[in-house]
């Protein structure tokens, strides 16, 4: 792990690039690594977040600047302007069951070529899919989802990298954590190594690229 | 008594003691209100919390605890936080006794469509379809018709939520049920005939010699 400052790490980024960001409503957002993604104007990003937020939130930020090409995501019913920008054709939008969405994360970062799912069989979902019975049971297959870029948010990092979540501001970064291939974190705290007990961290430290300082 | 209010409490009696509940948003959400105070029942949040409390008081809400809408709760005694693929394997694993969910149409099998309306209302499905494919009953609480026209339809017209039917269906009018796949009317509400029930159900409903009123 290396600590860097939020220009830095965000400089690293491309445009076009895939990002993977952690948070569900806005909550458990790194808000200071999308403030610099927007300062710097990375266009044309390919965004893996669970959901759009809120217009000035979380990732509701990128619509704001028009900053998304493509969005993998399980809801944007809460943010008008990400609705438009897919109804104008502005942005990619791929729908995916909440479930699938984390599983096909979790299957990228832990090695699998996807997951077999009960949910979607026989709706909308699972059009373009192929469907395997298991003991005559019906799942569809859905595929590993990855990024070059994973964007964090924890309540704990200690200097080595180790990271602690608050509540439920954990959501989807753990997994996130695991699914790209760097991996850039902000923390409300940087704390000394042992401040998280062995048993309480939830990303160990080598999974951990890029810590951004506080102050 | 208002179609919101006889819709959760009805809901709240099918609850039992050590059930883990997940609600939906509307009028799902009330349901929380009608539970008795001597029943156990976990109530979990999907985005990462089992044991959701109340809105907390004025300037005791915290930013990393949330509902699903992104707003203030609080946690009980005993609550637990998970990251979301925990929270998806208990929903999808069958270890959600319940849910409540919002409708916009069930047809006369029991399949439930109420995530999106094609051209109109794209929201996505969030955790919908993980519910209604993985939660132990699935109970649909909902209007019984939308501007006088029927929402328990011969066949739904809009995008199906899953192939696996729901549970039951718990309207201001009446809740009805699903034996051998076919919709049953099981009780009616406080002073609804059953002549009114049916003339503002599309699909058909097979009516058993003895209807009771549902107890509120």
């Amino acid at each position: 792990m290396k600590a860097v400052s939020v220009e830095e790490a965000v400089a690293m980024i491309p445009a076009g690039a895939s990002v993977m960001v952690g948070g569900f409503m806005g909550v458990g957002t790194p808000e200071r690594l999308l403030d610099e993604v927007v300062r710097q104007r990375k266009t044309g990003l390919s965004l893996i977040c669970n959901d759009a937020a809120t217009p000035g939130k979380g990732v509701g930020k990128l619509f704001d600047a028009a900053l998304v090409s493509r969005l993998t995501a399980t809801h944007i019913g809460l943010n008008p302007k990400a609705q438009q920008q897919m109804l104008a054709n502005q942005i990619a939008v791929d729908l995916v069951p909440q479930g699938t969405f984390v599983e096909r994360i979790r299957a990228g970062g832990c090695g699998l070529g996807g997951v077999l799912t009960p949910t979607g069989v026989g709706t909308l979902v699972a059009e373009g899919k192929r469907q395997i019975e298991v003991d005559g049971k019906p799942f569809l297959l859905e595929t590993a989802l990855r990024a070059q870029y994973a964007l964090v948010h924890a309540f704990l990092a200690d200097y080595l990298g180790n990271l602690a979540y608050a509540l439920t501001s954990r959501n989807f970064n753990p997994v996130m954590a695991m699914a790209a291939d760097t991996v850039i974190v902000t923390a409300d705290n940087i704390v000394p190594v042992g401040v998280i007990a062995p048993d309480h961290v939830v990303t160990p430290a080598p999974l951990v690229d890029f810590l951004i300082t506080n102050g | 008594m208002d179609a919101q209010t006889i819709i959760a409490r009805r809901v709240a009696k099918e609850l039992r003691n050590g059930d883990l509940v997940n609600l939906g948003i509307g009028i799902p959400t009330l349901v929380a209100n009608y539970v008795p105070s001597d029943l156990k029942v976990f109530f979990q949040s999907e985005n990462g919390l089992i044991g959701t409390g109340p809105i907390p008081e004025q300037g005791m809400a915290h930013p990393t605890l949330t509902d699903a809408g992104g707003r203030p709760i609080s946690a009980l005694p005993g609550a637990s936080t998970f990251d979301s693929a925990m929270s998806f394997g208990l929903i999808r694993g069958g270890h959600v006794d319940v849910t409540v969910l919002g409708g916009l149409q069930i047809d006369a099998h029991g399949h439930l469509a109420n995530w999106m309306i094609p051209g109109k209302m794209v929201p996505g499905m969030g955790g919908a379809m993980d519910l209604v494919s993985g939660a132990k009953r699935v109970i649909v609480a909902m209007q019984h018709a939308a501007k006088g026209k029927s929402k328990i339809v011969a066949k739904c017209t809009l995008p199906l939520t899953s192939a696996r039917p729901v549970s039951l269906v718990v309207t201001d009018m009446a809740v009805i049920g699903f034996p051998d796949g076919k919709a049953t009317l099981l009780e009616t509400a406080p002073g609804v005939s059953i002549g009114e029930v049916m003339a503002v159900t599309e699909a058909e409903l097979t009516v058993p010699d003895s209807v009771p009123e549902m107890k509120i």
